[in-house]
């Protein structure tokens, strides 16, 4: 055997799995399965709701005598819920100013723009068939360099702010090529690669750190200086909203998305890759080089992510600085369909469900967790029926079906 | 046991698949469903199986009407089917796959009675000389064999009217010849055959009666002795011509010389390719014949560089194509058609216009800059979609809503579409209609006397006659020789066993 054979065997693409099925079908459900899985979230998250609710348990002690108390009560619970979400989300109705009435709202806007940034980059995975299970490390590492660029570094004016934001897609790329690279060579998973790196990713960051380099002055906490001011996003509307420039860089960035996906002879091979390798690999164009090209471009988004929260929300390094933000932007790509427009949409969503958080808790006196309820239901509703046809192989619906064979 | 269909019908939405069809099937017959690809053959197969409900008519088993919620209905009823595409288990001994959905347990510790299953096997294998093993085991049996053990599945549950979906399609013409002498055999022991399929020469060679379906209707029925055109007519609605007439070839210079290629398995390491030596001349089709599985495919996809080669060289109109990758193959001037198009052809999650730019997409003036002229690649696949006669809907349908034929055509628009040196196609009929057939074949002769060099790779051997300048018969990697076109059929039988020409003729 020659030393070619060696290096193109692992090119060789194998018959779709089932995992790659599952997303398939997940990617191609129709817009209303989408809206009603988050309205089946909703309703489930009102009988949850009542259940965890003081009141409706009170009046329900005594529900066969006067049921009616029960019932109000219910209403009552579910309606100052949701209520105290739209208020906390969108608009706050008792603000005295228009300005605090809409302040949810771009707060909303801002919790989106990292899920928007690391969801359109997953989707670009997604469509080419790449299950990137590694924004979470992607959006650490690019946080990592950006914001390190953001406090060591002294520039001036805007290319501060300019090369902290190329740090951080660059710290994101890499950590994407990575897997890309190694899945092109030697056929790795990425699934299990990118897994691992996530942890690589946070404990690379821990020690980081550790070092006096990273370390605020005076301090040994795990925190770094903050981001020179000129590094940081400037804010959109003024000081009295949080919402700042990634947001317009996010929403760019999806129309750049969509330019590549369905505009660009880049986004037309690696659709076709994800959709047919072999198919794709017969008409010329090169799976590996689409595996790592779709990596570093998924990860240079993610570190976008972490551009929105370092030099954004939190101006400066903790070990906490992507949050759940890497896992949840999988969500969001896969309910918005790895399509840039759902994925905003979703991200919105998604955004505005982790805004209302805080005044569910304090107005309707419920547990935040109910958020988390209402975000893993709504992944299982949209996952669930081609989860369940995929695994127990039943057939697709008949419409799906090839008309006449 | 007679079967009767009265006025089946069976809608899709707006689209009849199944319209009033009325079918009648004595015992002791072989019924011939004959119709193109996509005339809704196998949707009528289906309600008669209970997979799919009927929307209107019924099925009587000797005059009793019936309903069959699914196929364990039909089953028990005495109907059995053998599908286009196998249902076994590729790690199943023979014997539990005939048992298998209907195992049978024995003593008190109600163990699977396989002693039983075995026997049943061998009893109906010895019945009809089908020579299986039952405990052999599914992967290693030949795809004939495997199609064999689906009739003892249907037999065995004593199955007195035998569905046969497209039943050659995957056999080579040795297997298909075995196929039809079986099928003659449970003709003779009283079993009624339904038989779909849309080859002319199966249909005249078994059946007794013949009922012609086009676009979901009845058209006509037919005696066995119709001659080929008349059913052909019949099934395509105009008149088609069985042979296309093509002119002598013309050849020019050799413009693809392979010199003692060889391609080893790398799991293996077994030959699939072993020092082959040919060329094929511009303005000639040369036709590689061979029964599957003895190194043709490889042969085609070694050219293009689909699959490494070991040893040995290729070169292209005077360039050496040996080591370059496939876009630079293409580049170079090659078309190529493979052998499976639903995997390796075209993307059926593609729309039309997006399959018929698939290898052409990063060139002008399909793209400019990087960006896809989506404008221009919407006006190509209009004409495309109109010169190659593709049935569609819209081009911009997805490619795997259309039938195989039209899919092929899409395949064949897209590589026809560049100036080729050398155009490769790969059982570029299989599985295709009358009417697809004809206009493949010309559009294959048609490049040929534009002075394409032509390589083809067939195992279906009227299509080898209908192309070849020369053919070359491929057996165990190696070309066995190069003949001319009017060497018979025996021959090139005998051939393809492995024989060389003197031997053989």
């Amino acid at each position: 055997m020659s030393a070619t054979t060696a290096t193109e065997a692992p090119q060789q693409p194998q018959s779709p799995s089932r995992a790659k099925q599952v997303l398939r079908e997940i990617l191609e459900s129709s817009t209303l399965v989408v809206i009603m899985a988050v309205v089946a979230s909703l309703i489930i998250g009102a009988i949850l709701i009542v259940i965890a609710d003081e009141d409706v348990r009170t009046a329900s002690a005594y529900f066969f005598s006067r049921p009616g108390d029960t019932l109000s009560a219910m209403w009552e619970a579910i309606w100052s819920a949701y209520t105290a979400m739209f208020q906390g989300a969108i608009y706050n109705t008792r603000a005295d100013t228009f300005a605090a009435a809409i302040k949810p709202f771009t707060q909303t806007l801002t919790m989106a723009t990292p899920l928007i940034f690391a969801g359109l980059g997953l989707g670009i995975g997604f469509r080419a068939g790449l299950f990137n299970i590694g924004a979470q490390g992607q959006i650490i590492i690019g946080a990592t360099l950006g914001g390190w660029v953001g406090f060591a570094w002294d520039l001036p004016g805007f290319t501060h702010l300019l090369v902290a934001v190329i740090g951080c897609a660059l710290g994101g790329a890499i950590w994407g090529f990575i897997p890309g690279f190694l899945k092109a060579r030697t056929g790795a998973h990425e699934v299990i690669v990118t897994i691992m790196l996530n942890y690589v990713a946070l404990n690379l960051l821990s020690y980081l750190l550790s070092l006096e380099a990273f370390q605020r002055e005076g301090q040994n906490n795990p925190i770094s200086p903050t981001v020179a001011e000129n590094a940081q996003y400037p804010l959109l509307l003024g000081s009295q909203f949080p919402l700042h420039w990634g947001f317009v860089l996010a929403i760019a960035c999806a129309f750049g998305v969509w330019w590549l996906m369905e505009r660009s002879t880049l986004g037309f091979e690696f659709r076709a890759v994800g959709a047919n390798p072999r198919a794709a690999r017969t008409a010329g164009m090169s799976v590996a080089k689409g595996t790592v090209l779709v990596m570093v471009i998924a990860g240079a988004l993610a570190g976008l992510a972490g551009s929105a929260q370092v030099l954004g929300t939190e101006k400066n390094l903790t070990l906490d600085i992507a949050g759940s933000i890497g896992f949840d932007a999988i969500t969001v790509a896969l309910l918005g369909r790895s399509r840039p427009l759902g994925t905003v949409l979703a991200a919105i969503l998604f955004g505005g469900l982790k805004a209302s958080g805080p005044s569910l808790q304090v107005l309707a006196g419920l547990p935040v967790d109910i958020v988390f309820v209402i975000q893993a239901t709504i992944v299982l509703f949209i996952a669930a029926p081609p989860l369940v046809r995929s695994i127990f192989r039943l057939p697709a619906p008949a419409h799906e079906k090839e008309v006449a064979a | 046991m007679k079967l009767e269909l009265r006025g089946i019908t069976k809608k899709f939405g707006d689209f009849t698949a199944n319209d009033s069809i009325d079918l009648v099937v004595e015992p002791g017959t072989v019924h011939a469903l004959l119709g193109e690809n996509g005339a809704g053959k196998s949707t009528l197969m289906n309600v008669l199986f209970g997979l799919y409900d009927a929307d209107g008519g019924e099925i009587l088993l000797d005059d009793e009407p019936t309903v069959f919620a699914g196929p364990g209905d039909a089953m028990a009823a005495g109907i059995g089917m053998v599908h286009q595409h196998f249902m076994l288990v590729p790690v199943f001994t023979v014997a539990e796959s005939v048992m298998l959905g209907h195992e049978e347990v024995t003593g008190p510790a109600k163990l699977l009675d396989l002693g039983a299953a075995r026997a049943k096997v061998k009893e109906i294998s010895d019945r009809f000389g089908f020579h299986i093993d039952p405990d052999a085991v599914i992967e290693d049996l030949s795809v004939g064999a495997q199609q064999r053990v689906e009739i003892i599945k249907a037999l065995s549950r004593d199955a007195e009217v035998l569905i046969l979906d497209e039943p050659t399609a995957v056999l080579t013409p040795q297997e298909t010849d075995e196929l039809l002498d079986i099928i003659g055999q449970l003709r003779d022991n009283g079993t009624a055959v339904v038989l779909i399929t849309h080859k002319l020469r199966e249909v005249k060679a078994i059946a007794d009666q013949i009922t012609v379906i086009r676009r979901g209707k009845v058209v006509g029925t037919a005696e066995p002795t119709a001659s080929q055109e008349e059913l052909a007519s019949l099934m395509v609605g105009r008149d088609v011509s069985m042979t296309v007439s093509k002119e002598p070839a013309q050849p020019g210079e050799p413009m693809l010389v392979v010199e003692g290629l060889s391609v080893v398995d790398p799991a293996t390491s077994l030959k699939h390719l072993d020092r082959v030596s040919f060329e094929v001349r511009a303005g000639e089709i040369l036709a590689v014949a061979g029964v599957q599985g003895n190194g043709q495919t490889e042969l085609a996809e070694a050219i293009l560089g689909i699959v490494p080669t070991a040893e040995g060289a290729v070169t292209l109109d005077g360039s050496r194509l040996t080591g370059s990758s496939i876009r630079e193959a293409l580049d170079a001037g090659i078309g190529f058609v493979p052998e499976d198009r639903t995997e390796d052809g075209v993307v059926a999650d593609f729309t039309i216009t997006n399959n018929l730019i698939l290898d052409l997409y990063d060139k002008a003036p399909y793209s400019k800059a990087g960006a896809i002229d989506t404008a221009f690649a919407a006006k190509n696949a209009k004409e495309q979609v109109e010169r190659f006669d593709v049935r569609t809907t819209s081009s911009e349908a997805l490619a795997g809503s259309l039938s195989g034929g039209n899919q092929q055509k899409v395949v064949l628009a897209r590589e026809l579409a560049r100036d080729l040196k050398l155009l490769i196609a790969s059982q570029p009929t299989r599985g295709l209609d009358v009417g697809s057939i004809e206009f493949v074949h010309k559009r294959i002769i048609e490049e040929r006397d534009n002075g394409a060099a032509v390589l083809i790779v067939s195992s279906e051997l009227e299509e080898v006659y209908a192309l070849a300048d020369r053919i070359a018969v491929m057996y165990h990697g190696k070309i066995v020789d190069i003949v001319p076109p009017d060497t018979d059929r025996d021959t090139l039988g005998l051939m393809m066993a492995g024989a060389h020409e003197e031997e053989a003729a």
